[in-house]
């Protein structure tokens, strides 16, 4: 790579590190590197794109985190691609990643309730929780697929729900507000990702750290 | 009829008539079969027929001479036979009236021939009237190696032995003297019909056992047999090994045991060392017999056990083990079998042929059986393979109809009734919320499990009625099996969950059982240090039991565990500090729960434990410290880890916790302090640190029984170094002590008593425990009946006995009547405490004579002297040499029979024992003739060899002993013979005079004697 982008890097990485808390001017560039790879990666079918559109995203998701809950991914792409142009840019990139990865528990907190909230109304529903869960029983529906089975099935996820919300619907008014889920979280940290890990485990952060981070300082 | 067939018969072995077979079936089978060949060796092998034997075979027989056809010369009433003999030497006669002698078997095939109808009858009189008909047929060299070498691979390398010394024919007659051999045992493979135990029955267990062997849910990892061949009659134990009843052996794997060899018999099963059977001696026993294989696994492997024998009802059962049992017990009297006849060596290689040539006929025979075994199993086994979960409970009612006969009694003694929950609690809504929290926590994916777990954190996991529910709705399994996953938010969920659980203690069995013990020591490795943490902290509430202990031990626990601590000493200054430390800190919980079984404390202390945890004395943690001085604690009693924690840090650091507000860490450091200062450094050391007050100041806490019980077995110990308790003294320590010999717990007492002890050893302190009042509380003592109490307090109570003053108030308190009938404590310690108490008190005591005679305690004496602990003998013989002072006493020992007691116990090597029996020996001499008593016993003798001892405690009182009875002349010839002036006249120049008197007085007596011999003569 020529020097000019080199330092076109260096410089992008100056300005955005001063944007973002979690990662040095270091840890951008390697992002940025990562980032520029990834997209090197998706180009062949359009020259001019901004950033990482949503299936490219994905994939990376997948690969990088070991996520495989295809709606989720979705909540997280959308999350990342904040001016919604359907393009993750070099910035929502590390902006995205910098609570993702190294957030402190407050940013995590909003992070994933921004993630669970799926209308945008500031409150999880019942009925964004219905579709979380939805899936978590889909294994017995596809073997039997009956009607008498789906009824079976929605009256479980009821239950379900009810027991969830008994657990973190503290001013009980049938949804779940920040509060609340704050409360939750901090009485017990795993609620966290209650409803669906959107979060990078300990594993794939290290494996992350180990691939991205450290690996292209060396270099 | 070659080798084993010499033994292959049964001979009545107890009977007057000692060589006589028996009449059994196996021996009349046997004859037949001996009959069939002799009848036809004529005809099929003519040349080996005419071989003459080396020694002719010579029995009584009921053939007479008419009854001989035209073969026989008849001359007289003596026949010969008129075949030539090919060594020239004429023929022996055959016949004389009642004898007969044959010279080959060609002879012989016609003789029995002409017994007509009672072929069977001299068959059997040839047998028993040549017992050794081997050596007479092929000379002794040959007959032996057939005997006892069962090196020979095979019969051709026999027979080029044997050619170059006979001839060829000799060789063929061996082979076929074996061949026949084999094929006659071959038939007489064992019958089982009479055994408890037999083949059928074997498999069917065994079929049952490989079944409980498969599955994810399974009992036991493997079974197998040591050997794939099986014979016709369904052993696979060698023939020999069959003779004694030995039908096969099998490899069984357990899952928490390891694996077991056993071998099955017709008497039962029972575990052998796991050697070659083959081999003589390779497989010996080394448990007792079990009635079956599922008795012996529920016996072996507890988690077997549990798993199998909770089911109750008996399905209509084959009932198969009763049935055979009942057949054993009325069928006592072994039947005659082949065992008796093939004891020794002999089978080596002619034995091994039947094996494979009667594969055939195995095959013959197997279907049968199989089609037998099938038809039984398919009532418990065949339909079951669907599902696991059937699987198990089938399994279970198999065995339980199986095991019928013994299940009650195999219950194992840690299987406590479990308090179940009230029957309203199944009504509850908590039972309810528990079972939809389990469904749905086995039901969904990760993400709602995770909730699940979340939610299960909030159920009541104190009360064991939920953690019950959660165990048998399968909540707890499901948990268990979250560790083996890679899931690791999941992970830290379930164990968060089991932490709360495992405080129950159905449920820490359970876990074991569930084999939980194993996957949470697997997490111990884990990437996360929060995951390890918790699973240290479930394994420390799980460990306590035994059986957990040792799977924690056995699957690598311990060492991963330590190194927990490791990680965290080396991790001091990274980010991570506090989770290590916390996972260091459970770690160290786990260990001190681990320790509790000396067989951990031994794997701790070899895995380099005991250091790292010295490191961690240095944290200001007390959540740290009380476990890690725990560890400590419980490691210092076992011998070779003290060593190690007796180092300068430790001690230092573990006297400095003393100064703790904590109580708990309090306790812990005193009784680590308690079991190290057995040792003179860490006495010292404890004293240079200034812990010695620390432990005085710890005597105020009245209130905390365990905290004082700790603090005065430190003290006691300590108190063991002279210096140490002139420290105590300084702080008045022995009226404290003397404070708390009443109203306290046992534990307190024992170590009180046992600092008292060893702080009366100064005699100033004599002085003072009589001023505060200590002796009274002690003699009440006396009636305790703990006996490590009543170690201690004797020999407080001895200790003050040595004082007159402290003696009066012994006497008052009828101390010595007390002491006297702890002689009747059945533990020797206490015999031996309370007499070695008893000793001072004769002394000192003017009423001590006049007691003893009112209480006619020395009914006593003469069973004392046949104890068999050495310290319980000198102790006595201490008081009998006190007791023989008094003349009235010594002459009612004396009608005891104390001098044949006395030389009895001279045998010993205990210089102990040496030295007080020798002044036993010494007083007793004192009375009547009892000097002349001790020399016709021979007691003499062995004193003069106490001569020699390196103890001169023991050589000073033997001189003495052997000056009293040198008043005896015989007694000096023998000391004269034996060397004594020698070795006497040393003692000459004894630094003690009344000891150079003795010898010298001795030596005079000796001499004088001598003299009077000469003169005499």
């Amino acid at each position: 790579m020529s020097s000019a982008s080199k330092k076109a890097i260096q410089a992008l990485a100056e300005t955005i590190s001063k944007k973002v808390e979690h990662f040095n001017k270091k840890e951008v560039e390697c992002l940025i590197w990562k980032f520029n790879a990834l997209l090197e990666a998706q180009k062949h079918s359009d020259g001019s794109v901004s950033g990482l559109d949503r299936n490219q995203f994905k994939v990376v998701l997948h690969n990088l985190f070991e996520m495989t809950d295809d709606f989720i991914m979705d909540r997280v792409f959308r999350i990342f691609d904040k001016d919604n142009d359907g393009f993750v840019t070099v910035e929502e990139w590390i902006q995205g990643l910098s609570v993702h990865f190294w957030g402190t528990l407050d940013e995590q907190k909003k992070y994933c309730f921004h993630m669970y909230d799926l209308k945008g109304s500031g409150f999880i529903t019942r009925d964004d929780i219905f579709l979380l869960l939805k899936d978590s029983f889909h294994l017995r529906l596809e073997e039997e697929g009956r009607e008498d089975d789906y009824q079976d099935e929605q009256d479980e996820i009821n239950e379900l729900m009810e027991i969830v919300l008994k657990k973190m619907d503290h001013d009980k008014d049938g949804r779940l507000s920040f509060q609340d889920f704050e409360k939750s979280v901090k009485k017990e940290e795993l609620l966290l990702e209650a409803f669906g890990s959107c979060l990078p485990n300990f594993r794939t952060k290290k494996k992350f750290e180990q691939q991205v981070l450290e690996k292209q300082q060396d270099e | 009829m070659g080798v084993s067939l010499s033994k292959a018969a049964q001979w009545t072995t107890f009977s007057p008539d000692a060589s006589k077979l028996k009449s059994s079936p196996t021996n009349e089978a046997l004859l037949k079969e001996i009959l069939t060949f002799v009848e036809q060796i004529g005809s099929q092998h003519p040349q080996e027929a005419d071989f003459t034997f080396e020694a002719p075979l010579q029995w009584s027989t009921t053939v007479v001479t008419s009854d001989l056809k035209s073969d026989y010369h008849i001359r007289d009433s003596t026949a010969r036979s008129h075949e030539t003999d090919s060594r020239e030497a004429p023929p022996p006669p055959l016949l004389t009236p009642s004898t007969v002698r044959v010279r080959s078997l060609g002879q012989l095939s016609m003789l029995i021939q002409a017994a007509e109808d009672k072929k069977l009858e001299e068959v059997q009189a040839c047998l028993e009237g040549n017992r050794d008909f081997l050596v007479k047929i092929l000379g002794p060299r040959i007959a032996s190696q057939l005997l006892e070498d069962g090196a020979y691979a095979d019969v051709e390398s026999l027979k080029e032995d044997v050619k170059d010394e006979a001839s060829e024919i000799k060789a063929r007659l061996v082979a076929l003297l074996q061949n026949t051999d084999t094929r006659i045992l071959r038939k007489l493979l064992r019958d089982f019909s009479d055994a408890q135990y037999d083949p059928d029955f074997m498999k069917v267990e065994m079929d049952f056992l490989q079944f409980c062997s498969e599955g994810d849910d399974r009992l036991l990892k493997s079974v197998r047999y040591t050997s794939d061949f099986e014979f016709w009659n369904g052993c696979r134990a060698p023939p020999w090994r069959q003779a004694q009843g030995e039908i096969c052996y099998v490899v069984i794997e357990s899952v928490d045991t390891g694996s077991l060899n056993v071998t099955c018999c017709t008497a039962g099963v029972f575990l052998n060392g796991g050697g070659n059977p083959e081999e003589d001696g390779g497989c010996i026993r080394t448990s007792e017999m079990y009635p079956d294989l599922v008795t012996l696994m529920k016996r072996r492997s507890s988690y077997f056990a549990l798993n199998v024998v909770r089911e109750e009802p008996y399905p209509p059962s084959t009932q198969r083990s009763r049935q055979s049992a009942s057949q054993f017990h009325g069928s006592r009297k072994l039947e005659p079998r082949w065992s008796d006849l093939l004891l020794s060596a002999g089978g080596g290689e002619e034995e091994r042929k039947p094996r494979r040539s009667s594969a055939e006929e195995k095959k013959r025979l197997e279907p049968g059986t199989r089609s037998k075994i099938k038809a039984e199993l398919s009532v418990s086994s065949s339909p079951v393979r669907l599902t696991s979960l059937t699987k198990k409970t089938s399994s279970k009612a198999t065995l339980a109809e199986l095991s019928s006969e013994t299940s009650s009694e195999s219950e194992e003694e840690e299987e406590r009734p479990e308090h179940r929950p009230e029957s309203d609690f199944y009504l509850s809504s908590e039972f309810l919320q528990i079972k939809k929290l389990v469904k749905y926590l086995k039901k969904g994916d990760q993400k709602v499990t995770l909730l699940m777990l979340c939610c299960m954190l909030d159920l009541d996991l104190t009360q064991d009625s939920c953690n019950l529910a959660i165990r048998d709705e399968g909540g707890l399994q499901f948990l268990l099996n979250l560790l083996d996953t890679n899931e690791d938010k999941c992970k830290i969920g379930a164990l968060k969950i089991l932490i709360r659980m495992s405080r129950c203690v159905p449920i820490q069995r359970s876990m074991e059982d569930m084999l939980g013990v194993r996957s949470l020591v697997n997490n111990l490795d884990s990437e996360v240090t929060k995951v390890k943490a918790l699973a240290a902290e479930t394994i420390a509430n799980v460990a306590n039991f035994p059986r957990a202990r040792r799977t924690v031990r056995q699957s690598g626990g311990i060492e991963k565990l330590i190194k927990l601590l490791d990680c965290f000493l080396k991790s001091q200054k990274k980010s991570d500090h506090s989770e290590n430390m916390e996972a260091a800190r459970c770690g160290a919980l786990a260990l001190w729960s681990c320790s509790r079984s000396t067989k951990n404390k031994k794997a701790i202390c070899s895995a380099g434990g005991i250091p790292l945890l010295g490191c961690l004395l240095t944290s200001s943690l007390e959540s740290m410290l009380i476990p890690v001085v725990g560890t400590l604690q419980e490691c210092a009693s076992e011998e070779s880890s003290r060593i190690t924690i007796q180092s300068k840090d430790i001690i230092k650091n573990l006297v400095k916790n003393l100064r703790s507000n904590c109580t708990d860490l309090q306790i812990q450091c005193s009784m680590a302090l308690f079991k190290c200062a057995e040792d003179t450094e860490t006495r010292d050391l404890v004293r240079k640190y200034k812990g010695l007050k620390l432990l005085v100041e710890l005597l105020n806490n009245t209130n905390n029984k365990e905290l004082l019980a700790a603090a005065t077995g430190a003290i006691w110990k300590c108190s063991i170094s002279i210096e140490n308790v002139l420290i105590f003294q300084n702080d008045k320590v022995l009226e404290s002590l003397a404070g708390l010999l009443t109203a306290q717990p046992e534990e307190v007492l024992i170590n009180v008593a046992g600092a008292l002890t060893e702080f009366l050893q100064v005699p100033a302190n004599k002085a003072v425990i009589r001023k505060c009042d200590g002796i009274k509380p002690m003699i009440q003592l006396l009636l305790s009946t703990n006996q490590a109490l009543l170690v201690n307090v004797t020999k407080a109570v001895g200790a003050c006995a040595t004082d007159r003053e402290n003696m009066k108030i012994i006497d008052e308190l009828d101390g010595i009547s007390l002491l006297w009938s702890l002689l009747q404590n059945p533990n020797p310690e206490v015999q031996a405490s309370a007499a070695w108490a008893i000793c001072p008190c004769i002394g000192n005591s003017k009423d001590a004579m006049r007691t003893v005679l009112s209480f006619q305690g020395f009914g006593r004496i003469p069973n004392l002297l046949m104890s068999t602990n050495n310290e319980v003998l000198a102790s006595i013989c201490a008081v009998i040499a006190k007791l023989a002072k008094y003349k009235n006493i010594l002459a009612t020992l004396t009608d005891l029979g104390i001098v044949s007691l006395l030389t009895k116990l001279t045998n010993t090597k205990d210089d102990r024992l040496r030295h007080h029996l020798s002044d036993a020996i010494c007083h007793c001499c004192q009375f009547a003739n009892n000097t002349a008593s001790f020399g016709e016993a021979g007691a003499v003798e062995p004193l003069v060899r106490y001569m020699k001892s390196e103890d001169i405690l023991v050589r000073q009182s033997a001189t003495m002993a052997l000056f009293q009875l040198s008043w005896d002349p015989n007694n000096n010839l023998t000391m004269l013979s034996r060397g004594a002036v020698k070795r006497l006249i040393p003692m000459i120049g004894s630094t003690l005079e009344e000891v150079q008197e003795a010898a010298a007085c001795c030596v005079r007596n000796i001499r004088m004697t001598a003299m009077e011999c000469r003169k005499a003569s």
